[in-house]
């Protein structure tokens, strides 16, 4: 009954976007975006809709791998995809009418040991791009946020540490 | 006072997780570790917070310095001080503060540039909640501290009615980012008998015990390095030979460097020791790591 749903899922997913790395299959959801939209159109009109986030995001990622406090943590990671999930998390959250099909906060994060610090540095860096894109601050925070509480699954993995052992 | 320095130094050692995780000191987001009070926590100008002083995060240490000069129509008040954070969990902080009476000190019978001080010791540790992260919940950050103030001129001090020279505060913060208002707001509870902010001593003729005081504080960000806000400090009014105010400030604090900003602020410290109408300057320079 409801193996053929699951199987087209598995088609859906088996087409790997050009230019992007094959990831194991996972369910796609829009709840994996961590956070739920903006219920109006101002926050996608703030941020200068697709044209303005794909800048943001291009150049946030260009940032992070430049920056030498993060740096590491993107080595062998496929940027490509990262900015294509990047651009889609936040065309979803900020109501811009996208479909989030990355994966989770936590299964993207995992074992990357990222601590506050380098949360910290990213924020700086995403707030840098959104002020070259001209974003008002307001907004800027209202993003901002939206993203903060992602600390807690994406931090040191805090619970899936605490269960594994010698974690 | 030191039964009260040992209960809260095993809750700070029971407040520690095993640490398991690569230490690093700095990271901290700008201005999430406030700015240095004239007490020597971290807070606002006025007010201590629940923030924890220095730049480190919950995997390493950080520190800060801070100079204050309070101008005021009769009298300077300065304040110089370190703290240390640790974890982001505690802190531990010292200000030393100086109080010129100029003119006003040959009026008062004390001699023209009498001046009074005194050494505030802090310990504050961060209880529950964080004031940055957690945007999706309503909890602030809190934390409670203990600040223990010795003055000095204790038989002037008695003279004018106070019972003690030395003296602890106690205290519980609440703090908040609202990030999606770009506010910061804070509520302190303080429980102290300090005349005066210790200057004058503890206790008087009028009240000798401990009394329950606010700190309130509100701040607007114009910018990610840039807080503007107003807050208010009750005090106790225990002297009978003058009468003690409430006090205010409109501050503006700006981090003009990663490690290092500047507070300006109108202050309003009404009547010191019968002279009117304190009203002046506070300005604070502030370096962190």
């Amino acid at each position: 009954m409801s193996f053929v749903p699951i199987i087209l899922l598995l088609m859906t997913q088996a087409a790997t976007p050009p230019g992007e790395q094959p990831v194991a299959p996972y369910p796609h959801h829009n709840a994996n975006a961590g956070a739920t939209p903006f219920a109006d159109a101002r926050m996608w009109q703030a941020f200068h809709e697709s044209a303005g986030v794909g800048r943001i995001v291009d150049d946030l990622v260009a940032t992070n791998i430049a920056d030498p406090r993060i740096s590491d943590i993107f080595k062998g990671q496929d940027m490509v995809r990262l900015r294509r999930t990047l651009k889609e998390q936040f065309c979803y959250l900020l109501n811009g009418g996208c479909d989030y099909s990355g994966r989770a906060m936590a299964a993207a994060h995992a074992d990357m040991g990222i601590q506050d610090a380098d949360m910290a540095a990213l924020v700086e860096n995403l707030q840098a791009a959104m002020r070259r894109e001209h974003v008002s601050f307001a907004a800027q925070n209202r993003l901002l946020a939206k993203l903060a509480p992602m600390r807690r699954t994406i931090v040191k993995q805090r619970d899936l540490d605490r269960r594994r052992p010698g974690g | 006072m030191f039964k009260s320095a040992l209960l809260l130094s095993t809750a700070i050692v029971a407040a520690f997780p095993a640490m398991a995780h690569e230490r690093r000191d700095g990271g901290k987001l700008l201005l999430t570790g406030g700015v240095s009070s004239v007490d020597g926590a971290a807070g606002g100008g006025l007010a201590s917070w629940a923030l924890i002083a220095g730049d480190e995060t919950e995997d390493g240490r950080g520190g800060s310095a801070h100079a204050t000069y309070v101008a005021l129509p009769d009298f300077d008040l300065t304040s110089a001080g370190v703290a240390a954070g640790f974890s982001n969990r505690v802190e531990i902080s010292y200000a030393y503060q100086r109080f010129d009476t100029r003119k006003a000190g040959a009026a008062l019978g004390l001699g023209r540039g009498f001046t009074f001080g005194q050494h505030v010791i802090g310990a504050k540790l961060r209880l529950a909640g964080d004031a940055v992260w957690d945007q999706d919940r309503l909890m602030p950050q809190v934390a409670v501290g203990v600040q223990y103030h010795i003055a000095e001129k204790a038989p002037v001090l008695r003279a004018v009615g106070a019972r003690e020279s030395e003296s602890a505060d106690f205290y519980i913060a609440a703090t908040k980012i609202l990030l999606a208002q770009g506010m910061v707001v804070n509520g302190t509870v303080r429980f102290t008998n300090a005349n005066q902010f210790g200057l004058l001593g503890f206790g008087g003729d009028r009240h000798r015990g401990r009394s329950a005081q606010f700190e309130g504080s509100a701040g607007k960000l114009l910018a990610a390095n840039l807080l503007a806000g107003v807050e208010y400090r009750t005090k106790p009014d225990n002297l009978g030979f003058a009468q003690e105010d409430d006090s205010y400030d409109l501050f503006v604090a700006w981090a003009f460097h990663r490690h290092a900003s500047l507070t300006a602020a109108y202050v309003d410290l009404g009547d010191i020791a019968t002279v009117k109408r304190q009203r002046g300057l506070f300005l604070s320079l502030q370096g962190s790591l």
